[in-house]
């Protein structure tokens, strides 16, 4: 395969990613598909919607986020120091909330008064139920029946901030199927409504759209790691359902080639079993939700339900662009299990005094692995891309204890 | 190129001065036995062109009833190659009526479009509506259908300025499909004089007959939505009339197709009954 000059040169102008993105969506969706495209080409280049939102991730998300370094952690592993980059201190407790400010101030910008969202954990829901509270918009978050059920905490937490949560009953109630629901509203609401999508995925611009909003990560933790160890990292680790958080990260350092990338994959029970999540792993191309990208499906291209333990993670596709990536060669995706996930969750509360998410673990327990394989000289940056709180009644299930 | 089963039943009814009657069911919905009687019972009923799902887990832009039904199908064992060969066996009865399979792209991905292509042409199939794929997507199947002498049916909505309604008009074969809501199937229905107006605007693209669909319920809608275009097509409504003859597991009960065709002539009815 030939080596592209840049890895950061996608999408082109029909949103694809290689043969990756695209724009598969209902004709009665395809106009305003384009006008969302051609406001945002506007405001990505506007110095005044850009000073706008560098306002709000500043004041109100509480950016930059720390690039901490975990000593205990990396003390337990015994190999390569282990730095977090503190998504997880933002508002609303994860990564999601630098797109929202974005895209809402995008959404005001075209006139549009009525905000949907799908969610998966609810920290998309909660994100965006958020920047519709502060700007006084109308929210409809759509969100599975059975991630309902596991993330009780986020569900009220959106209701507070005056959003309407839909539970979603087709399919098997999780991510995916909160996203078919929302796009069917989509549909019959085009005139008034903005789809404020959660992850790199969906008919293009969104996948680009995410990742600009999203590469302030990876922007901050360059400064920030230079400050601190005056060297770039040798590994980067992100968890990967959609691939938003790991986008953010991975992005600004596509074209440093030394700069090793690691998107992890949730394995659910194991990817030799039907219940897991890895669709790059275990999945093949095909066009769901707007884009083409890994699915997991079965011969007939019928769409597989997604399982993993972490709600967010619960999805069968992937962003197309992490497609492209990996096709390239230039991210490699490996996969951790729930088993894997969970124990090192309780790891990083009781070392770090950090509760991470789920979503989150599933890149510690990659940092594990990888550390102890590398000498202490190494760096590797894993993104801690939100907090656990809302995790800790799955968390107290999996280890069988009753709250 | 010899003439299409499309192109020619239009001009057959054009000649009878009377709208076609289009009418959708999943393939295979309930389970593949009583789709095939209801499928080789259609035309009779008064159905003019068959358009018959390829069923999808994740039918984006359809309503509950046409969701159901195709899960209905999918969980009855239905596949892309099933809905081939059913199509297959009705044209060992019916060579005649034209036979539009409507769906989403990734199962046909999944099969490989050139093979599909092939395949379904083998099996007698006309043309195709595949809901995920705009004009912008046009390399992926529609150009790839048309060389092979299949028609690639666009659908155009109220979403659509006079620039796009140009755009779909100069690629558009067979006959345009304007879905008269901003909505999903089977939920809202549109006024007949908004629908006329669109279908005027249409017809300023491209000589094509225009069919209406989407929220079209009863034969009195149907005669209306007939008289002010070249063709009424009912889905949800017929869909939901299968759902009405199931017994508590599911499965048909005895009187489904008759039940099913019955209805289909009074909707026959009404097209025929409207001016066109």
């Amino acid at each position: 395969m030939n080596t592209p000059n840049t890895y950061m040169a996608g999408p082109d102008e029909d949103g694809r990613f290689g043969i990756f993105g695209g724009r598969f969506v209902a004709e009665t969706l395809m106009p305003l598909i384009l006008e969302v495209e051609k406001y945002f080409n506007e405001a990505k280049d506007d110095p005044a919607f850009k000073k706008q939102v560098a306002g709000y991730l500043k004041q109100y998300v509480g950016r930059p986020s720390p690039l901490y370094f975990a000593e205990r952690f990396t003390e337990h592993c015994g190999g390569a120091k282990i730095y977090f980059k503190r998504e997880d201190l933002n508002h609303t407790g994860a990564h999601k909330i630098n797109s929202c400010v974005a895209q809402i101030l995008l959404a005001k910008r075209m006139g549009k008064k009525r905000i949907i969202a799908e969610t998966g954990a609810g920290q998309h829901g909660v994100a965006t139920a958020t920047v519709c509270a502060l700007f006084g918009l109308e929210c409809v978050i759509f969100m599975g029946a059975t991630d309902i059920e596991r993330q009780q905490p986020n569900v009220f937490r959106m209701k507070l901030l005056g959003a309407e949560v839909r539970p979603v009953t087709a399919g098997a109630g999780t991510l995916k199927d909160a996203m078919n629901e929302a796009l069917r509203d989509w549909v019959a609401n085009v005139h008034d409504t903005y789809y404020l999508i959660g992850t790199v995925a969906g008919p293009h611009p969104y996948p680009v759209m995410v990742r600009e909003f999203q590469k302030i990560i990876g922007e901050e933790v360059r400064e920030q790691i230079m400050e601190q160890e005056g060297r770039l990292p040798d590994t980067l680790i992100a968890c990967v359902g959609g691939g938003s958080n790991a986008m953010g990260l991975f992005y600004p350092f596509l074209d440093d080639r030394n700069v090793q990338i690691i998107g992890v994959e949730a394995a659910g029970l194991g990817v030799d079993t039907d219940e897991h999540a890895a669709s790059l792993t275990g999945g093949r191309p095909g066009v769901l939700h707007g884009n083409r990208t890994y699915l997991l499906q079965d011969d007939d291209g019928q769409i597989e339900e997604a399982h993993s333990i972490s709600a967010g993670l619960d999805y069968p596709g992937i962003g197309p662009e992490h497609s492209w990536l990996f096709e390239q060669g230039r991210v490699e995706y490996h996969s951790i299990t729930d088993d894997e996930a969970v124990a090192s969750f309780q790891l990083c509360t009781k070392l770090e005094g950090i509760i991470p998410a789920l979503e989150s673990s599933h890149a510690l327990a990659e940092a594990e692995k990888m550390a102890k394989t590398m000498s202490k000289d190494k760096i590797i940056v894993v993104n801690m891309s939100g907090r656990g709180d809302k995790d800790v009644n799955t968390i107290a299930k999996a280890m069988g204890t009753v709250l | 190129m010899s003439q299409t089963r499309i192109a020619k039943r239009f001009e057959i009814l054009k000649a009878e001065g009377r709208s076609a009657f289009v009418t959708f069911v999943t393939a295979g919905d309930p389970d593949l036995e009583t789709s095939k009687k209801l499928l080789s019972g259609m035309a009779k009923a008064g159905a003019d062109i068959l358009e018959i799902g390829m069923p999808f887990s994740d039918p984006m832009a359809d309503g509950p009833a046409i969701q159901l039904g195709s899960q209905r199908a999918l969980a009855a064992g239905m596949t892309l190659k099933g809905v081939l060969s059913l199509v297959s066996d009705l044209r060992q009865s019916d060579d005649e009526t034209p036979i539009v399979l409507m769906g989403y792209y990734n199962p046909i991905y999944s099969y490989g479009v050139d093979k599909f292509l092939n395949d379904a042409k083998a099996a007698g199939v006309d043309g195709f509506i595949v809901v995920d794929l705009p004009p912008e997507e046009e390399r992926e199947f529609a150009i790839p259908a048309k060389e092979a002498g299949l028609d690639f049916i666009y659908l155009t909505t109220p979403t659509a300025d006079d620039e796009r309604l140009e755009k779909i008009g100069r690629r558009a074969s067979g006959f345009i499909y304007y879905v008269s809501i901003t909505g999903v199937t089977g939920t809202a229905s549109a006024t007949s004089s908004d629908v006329a107006a669109a279908v005027k605007r249409i017809k300023n693209t491209s000589d094509l007959p225009v069919a209406i669909g989407f929220g079209i319920n009863t034969p009195a809608q149907a005669q209306e939505m007939a008289s002010v275009s070249d063709a009424a097509v009912v889905g949800s409504a017929i869909v939901k009339k299968i759902a009405g003859n199931l017994d508590e597991n599911g499965k048909a009960k005895a009187g489904l197709v008759d039940d099913v065709l019955s209805y289909v002539s009074e909707l026959a009815g009404g097209v025929k009954a409207a001016k066109a």
